[in-house]
Parts: structure tokens; sequence; C-alpha cells
């Protein structure tokens, strides 16, 4: 009799103690997330604050030396500084007007393809290779197809009578255009998938009722298909405005921000003060007034898109 | 637990001291340059230096608009990942200053059983400009290693045919020959601009990436008796003064004799140009020559040759220093410093540096540079002798980057995007290289 108790108060004990070393299912799920916090905090989370905190110091990170504390001095600088502010200037034409013509040719193009017909599969999908090229590539042929001397782009616009032989990235008036008309190129089709996802979802009695009441195609594009496709159409112009706002590769890859400081945009300007002048205080400044504005202008189109969800 | 606890605790002991003990024993270095044609002669070098010891030498290239980006990433990062690099005359400053390069000082000056030095056996103007700072402070972070400076490299055939020359004589009064002035330099290029025909008179620096542009106007800016600063470090007067504004117009004015595209070139584009025959002159620097007297590379190469920098208008002469340094990595261990001593030490011989000439190096040896083989081993040899005699420098102090953004992105906007007058560019350029150096403490 105290053999078995004795033997069935061992196992009890096993099993107490067995029960302890298991993990609570929470505490589990909490161990497999883990790993995935460490990396948001040291790669997100971490860099976010302490260059926060750099941005109000005098830091160099290749000088050897610690931080020196001096307050809003980097943001007075950059704020009131003309440069910065032409930066600025040719980041927003840069922005206004590539937003713009992506909007215009993306939606042309899915109203093109919104039906179907023989070869539209593979014609959208050669209209979405552009987008899916580096960027930096993509930036190194069209410098050679802007070429003055045997580039194919004057090629072609000399037949519209425009001097054969302009020097689209050195001309200063010209190269935000050029990097404009490169941008368009490549990221049109973005604009094109999501309006494309946007028309496909609009019910076809809308249109049949419109036409059983001979609403004109002008009145159904204004009063149907636009507002239907609204949302998504903001959603699009929304990504491809903050994208504008951290364009940098196409820019440096086309003029370098060249000619002179023609197509400098903040990133540009960002990349020489961090990386050129090692003015990582500044440039940590410089990223937050970025980041604050690409923010302002965000909270714009959401809240246009709410109304247009709404309406 | 506790077995396990010890066990962990021995195998990390091992895997430290084991790891310590192989640190000692040197099996490869790692030199750091930019991504060209003397790299990979270094690389030759390299190889035999592995032959001899049996110390592999990996030269790890990176092309030149990202290779400061680079090697400064790894210097804030106190990386090791090169144990010897080249680097630019211009990062000497901010190396020195920032604790980067190893002080060299000693090993260069130090005697050996001959009594030579290591600074004995090189030019002084290269110790000067690739190794001292401060200048003239007599301590050494680098060993001269590939010397260099602008050049130009020109159509022989275009030069000496009879028609040709029959019709310059006419259109500007005196022979076609070699220019001995920019102001000829000028004429020639203007001359043999034929647009219908495809041909330009010159190709120049333009681009906008690094130094390229500002390398380009210096050639004239100094020979012009412009200077960056006066000796005190004033700017205000100095690099906006008429001689630098005349450089500039001159600089302007060789740029539209150039074929069009040229809006970002460098070295590589002046190359194309000139073997795909557009241009009658280019400049660049010696160390891309030898792709000109390649053959199959360039079709003209028999009717190609090189001159130095021309005088400016009171006969000063001056061109453009490029080359590099060879540093030693401040962060890595004393076994790796001393191995990369023993590397330097043995590339400094004249034996080696004969064979560094002799696959391709520009070396800054005086008695291989003054060689008769030296000198005729290649048709720019000579004229890479004589300007090595009257190069100059841009500024090598640690703000260098900043002064140079400013020069790149004035010069480019004027030269290339015809933005401003040359008088408003120099202007604007001193006042913000008056308002850095001020920034940065120089006129307390």
């Amino acid at each position: 009799m105290s053999t078995t108790s004795s033997t069935t108060a061992q196992v009890v004990n096993n099993r107490t103690a067995v029960a302890r070393r298991q993990m609570s299912d929470a505490a589990i799920t909490r161990l497999f997330i883990l790993p995935t916090i460490i990396l948001l905090i040291v790669m997100n989370i971490f860099p976010l604050i302490y260059s926060l905190f750099l941005s109000f110091t005098e830091y160099s990170v290749i000088a050897n030396a610690p931080p020196v504390w001096v307050g809003l001095e980097n943001y007075v600088d950059i704020l009131t500084d003309t440069r910065f502010w032409h930066h600025f200037a040719v980041t927003g034409r840069y922005a206004l007007a590539s937003v713009a013509l992506q909007t215009v040719v993306g939606f042309g193009l899915a109203m093109l393809l919104r039906n179907k017909f023989k070869g539209s599969p593979l014609i959208t999908t050669l209209i979405l290779v552009p987008m899916m090229l580096s960027p930096i590539v993509v930036a190194k042929f069209w410098e050679l197809i802007f070429s003055p001397s045997y580039g194919i782009f004057n090629y072609l616009i000399g037949f519209t009578g425009i001097n054969p032989n302009t020097a689209w990235l050195g001309d200063s008036t010209l190269a935000l255009w050029a990097v404009v008309i490169v941008d368009v190129w490549m990221w049109s089709p973005f604009v094109m998938l999501l309006v494309l996802a946007g028309l496909s979802a609009i019910p076809e009695y809308l249109y049949e009722a419109a036409s059983i009441d001979r609403a004109s195609g002008w009145f159904q594009f204004r009063r149907i298909t636009l507002p239907q496709v609204m949302p998504l159409l903001l959603i699009a112009v929304l990504f491809r405005t903050i994208e504008a706002f951290k364009q940098f590769d196409l820019v440096s890859g086309l003029t370098g921000g060249g000619p002179g400081d023609a197509t400098q945009t903040v990133s540009i300007r960002l990349y020489q003060l961090a990386f050129g002048d090692f003015d990582t205080g500044k440039a940590s400044a410089l990223a937050y007034i970025v980041l604050v504005v690409i923010i302002a202008v965000s909270n714009l189109y959401i809240r246009a898109l709410n109304r247009a969800r709404e309406g | 637990m506790k077995k396990l606890s010890i066990g962990l605790i021995l195998v990390a002991l091992v895997v430290m001291f084991g790891g310590a003990v192989q640190a000692q024993e040197i099996t490869e270095l790692n030199i750091w340059w930019a991504e060209w044609d003397p790299a990979g002669y270094l690389q030759q070098i390299g190889n035999e230096y592995e032959a001899e010891t049996g110390i592999k030498v990996n030269v790890v290239q990176t092309p030149w608009g990202s290779y400061y980006g680079r090697v400064t990433t790894e210097w804030a990062a106190q990386g090791n990942a090169f144990d010897m690099v080249v680097g630019d005359s211009q990062w000497l400053g901010q190396a020195v200053t920032e604790g980067h390069y190893a002080d060299l000082t000693e090993f260069m000056t130090t005697a050996n059983d001959d009594g030579v030095s290591i600074a004995d056996t090189v030019t002084p103007a290269t110790l000067s400009y690739y190794g001292e700072y401060p200048a003239g402070s007599a301590s050494y972070y680098a060993y001269p290693t590939e010397g260099d400076a602008n050049g130009f490299a020109y159509r022989m055939d275009l030069f000496e045919d009879p028609e040709e020359m029959a019709a310059f004589e006419t259109a500007y009064g005196y022979p076609l020959a070699v220019p001995q002035t920019w102001a000829e330099l000028r004429d020639i290029a203007e001359f043999f601009t034929r647009p219908d025909d495809g041909q330009y008179g010159v190709g120049v620096y333009t681009q906008i990436d690094y130094d390229a542009i500002t390398m380009g106007f210096e050639n004239i800016f100094f020979s012009y008796g412009a200077d960056w600063s006066d000796a005190d470090l004033n700017v205000l007067g100095v690099v906006n003064s008429p001689e630098s504004v005349a450089a500039l117009e001159l600089y302007r004015e060789l740029y539209t004799f150039a074929p069009p595209g040229t809006n970002n070139a460098f070295f590589a584009e002046m190359n194309d140009l000139f073997v795909n025959g557009q241009a009658a002159m280019v400049m660049n620097y010696f160390a891309f020559f030898p792709a000109l007297d390649n053959a199959s590379i360039n079709p003209y190469r028999d009717v190609t040759g090189y001159f130095s920098m021309p005088a400016g208008p009171d006969g000063d002469r001056f061109a453009a220093l490029g080359g590099q340094g060879m540093s030693v990595n401040n962060y890595i261990d004393d076994a790796r410093k001393q191995a990369s001593l023993d590397f330097i030490t043995w590339f400094a011989t004249e034996e080696v540096q004969a064979r560094w000439a002799e696959v391709g190096g520009y070396t800054c040896n005086i008695n291989v540079l003054q060689s008769e083989a030296f000198l005729t081993q290649t048709p720019y040899n000579a004229a890479f002798a004589e300007s090595m005699t009257f190069v100059k420098d841009f500024y090598n102090i640690p703000e260098f980057g900043t002064l140079l953004e400013s020069a790149q992105r004035n010069l480019h906007a004027h030269i290339v995007g015809g933005e401003g007058t040359a008088q408003e560019t120099m202007d604007n350029m001193a006042a913000e290289i008056d308002e850095a150096l001020a920034d940065a403490g120089y006129f307390d």
C-alpha cells in the first residue's frame, strides 16, 4: 500500500514538474514571434528613434566623436537655407508632373484594356514589364535613349519637328522633364493595374441602366466609372506620390542631380549630406522634415479617399 | 544541465583562443581600390607577392562614383574589411584627423641598411601630395602608389594632314601643331568641330559625380593663375578672381566644341569619344591611356599622340593631380598592420616599382621615373613624367567633401546647364566655400 502511494506521489510530482516545464500557449506564441519583434526593433524602431535623436545633434558618423546636442539648429539651418527650398521645389514639381501624367496614362491604358480582346493578356503583361525592372537599370538605358548623338528618343521626336539634337539630360530646363518621362514610362502600369481592378469591380447593370436612360459615354464615365474607380485611383496616386517624394535611384542614375542642381531632389541632397559631407545630424533632420511632409500630403489623400468611399 | 553549461563554456574558450592563435597567421591581405586599370595591374603585382611569400593579395575594386562612399561606410563601422586602401589624395585630411589611417611616418622615414628610407625613393611632390598631412608636416599616412595627372590624347593624322594644316594656318595665322597654350588648344578644338561630319574638336570632363568636372576645370584654373585659396585659406576674391572667371569661360567654350551627349562624361566616355573618331583631342588621366595604346580597342592607335597640359596666358602650366597613395587601415589588428607594412616594403623596392611600371602602373619611384626604359615604354610616359613636375591638387582638408560638392554643382550648372555667367558661378562658389570653411572654424 505504501509503495503504491509513493509511486503515485512520484508520478504526480513528475507530472507537476513536466507541467511546470511546459510552456503555456501564450508563451509559445510569444516565443515564435519574438525573433520578428527583435528584428523589427533593431532594423526599424531603434534606427527611427536614434535618428530622431541624432537630428538634434551635431554628429558625423565617421568622425569618431560623440554626438553634440544642438537642439533645433539643424532644423533651423535647413528651413532657412534657400538651397533646401530649391530642392523641395524641384521635388514638388517632379512629384506633381510625374504623378499627374502617370494617373492620366495609367487610367487611359486601363480603359483601353478593360474589355478583353485577342492578345489582351499578353499586351497587359508587356505593359507591366517596365515596373518590374530595376530603377538603376532603367536609368542607365534611358541615358542612352536620350543621347543627342544616337538616342532613339531624339530620332523619334525629330519627326514632330522638335530639334533632334536636344540634350535632354544636359539642359537645365529639360532635364527634370526627362526624369518625369522615364518615371511615367516606368510606373504608369502600376496605376493601370489598380484602375483595372477597380474597373472590373463595377457592376455591369449600372451601365445597362444608364444606357436605358440614354446616358452619353461621357456621362457614364463621369457618373459611374470615375466615382466607382476613385478609391483605388486615390490609393494608386497616394502610393505614387509617396514614392515620388522619396525618388532617388532614377534621378541619381539619369542625371546625378544635374545639370548643376536642376534635378537635385530632396533625396539626392539628403544622400549627399549623409554620405558626401557626412553631416549625419543634419541629414537626419532633413529626413524627418521629408517624413513630416509625406505624412501631411498622405493625410490629404486619405481624407479624399474617405470622402470618396462615403460618397 | 550543469555538464552542458560547462561543455559550452569549454567550447567557447577553445574557439576564442583557437581563433586568436589563428589570427596571427596572415594568409591573405585585402586592398581596396577604385575600379580601373591600375587596380588590375596591382592585382598582377599582388599575385607575384603571393608567389614569393604565400600571402594572397586581393585587390577589391569599386566603381569610382561609389568608391568614396564604400570606404567611408567602412570607416564609420571601424571595419576591417580591408587591410590597405589606395585612397584619393583629397581624403588624407579627413582620414588622418578622424583616425582612419595608421601613421606611417616612422615606417617611411626609417632608413634601411643602405641608408635609404622609403620616403627617399619617391619624388618629393608625390610624397607631399599623396602621403603627407598636414602639408609640410613631414607626417606621412600613405605610400605614393599611383602617380597620375591629366593629359591629352590627340589624332596625329588630323594634325599632320597637309590640307588640315594649310586650312588651319589660313584661318588662325599660325601652324597647326601640339598646342603650347590653352588659347591654341581652343582654336584647334574650334577648327576640328564639324557637326555635319560627326566630328568634334575636344572631349572634356563633365561628370557631376565625385570630382570629374572639377578636375577637368582645374587644369585651366591653375594654369590661368587662379587658386582655391591664398596662404591664409581666404577664398573670397581668390576663387572668384578675374583669372578664375576667364578660366571658367574657356572651359565652357571648350565644352561647346565637345560632342553632344557628353554632359556627364568622365574617363570611359573620353576614351569612347576617341576610339569612335568623334573627337580630335580628349583629356583624360594618363592612367586611362593604356586603352588607347591597344590596337584592339583603339583603331587610331598608330596615329594617337599624347601631350601634357598647355600653358596659361602668363606661361603658368599645371595639371590636375590624380593618383593615390596606399594607406594602412587603423582598425585592423597589429599583426595585420605589420603584414601590410611588409607588403608596402616589398612593393616600394626599386625592382618591384620597375615591374609595377612595366605592367602599366604609374610609379612614383624617382629612379624608375627617370629611367630610359620607363620613358620609352609607352608613347605617353614621357608626357606623364613631364606632367608630374607641375601637378596641383584640390583641397585635402577634412571638409573637402563639402567644398568639392560646391565646386561640382556650380561648375556643372554653368558649364553643362548654361546657368548664370562665369562671374556669378565663381562668386557663388567662393561664397559657399567661404561659408563652409567658416563653419568648420578655419577663420577663428
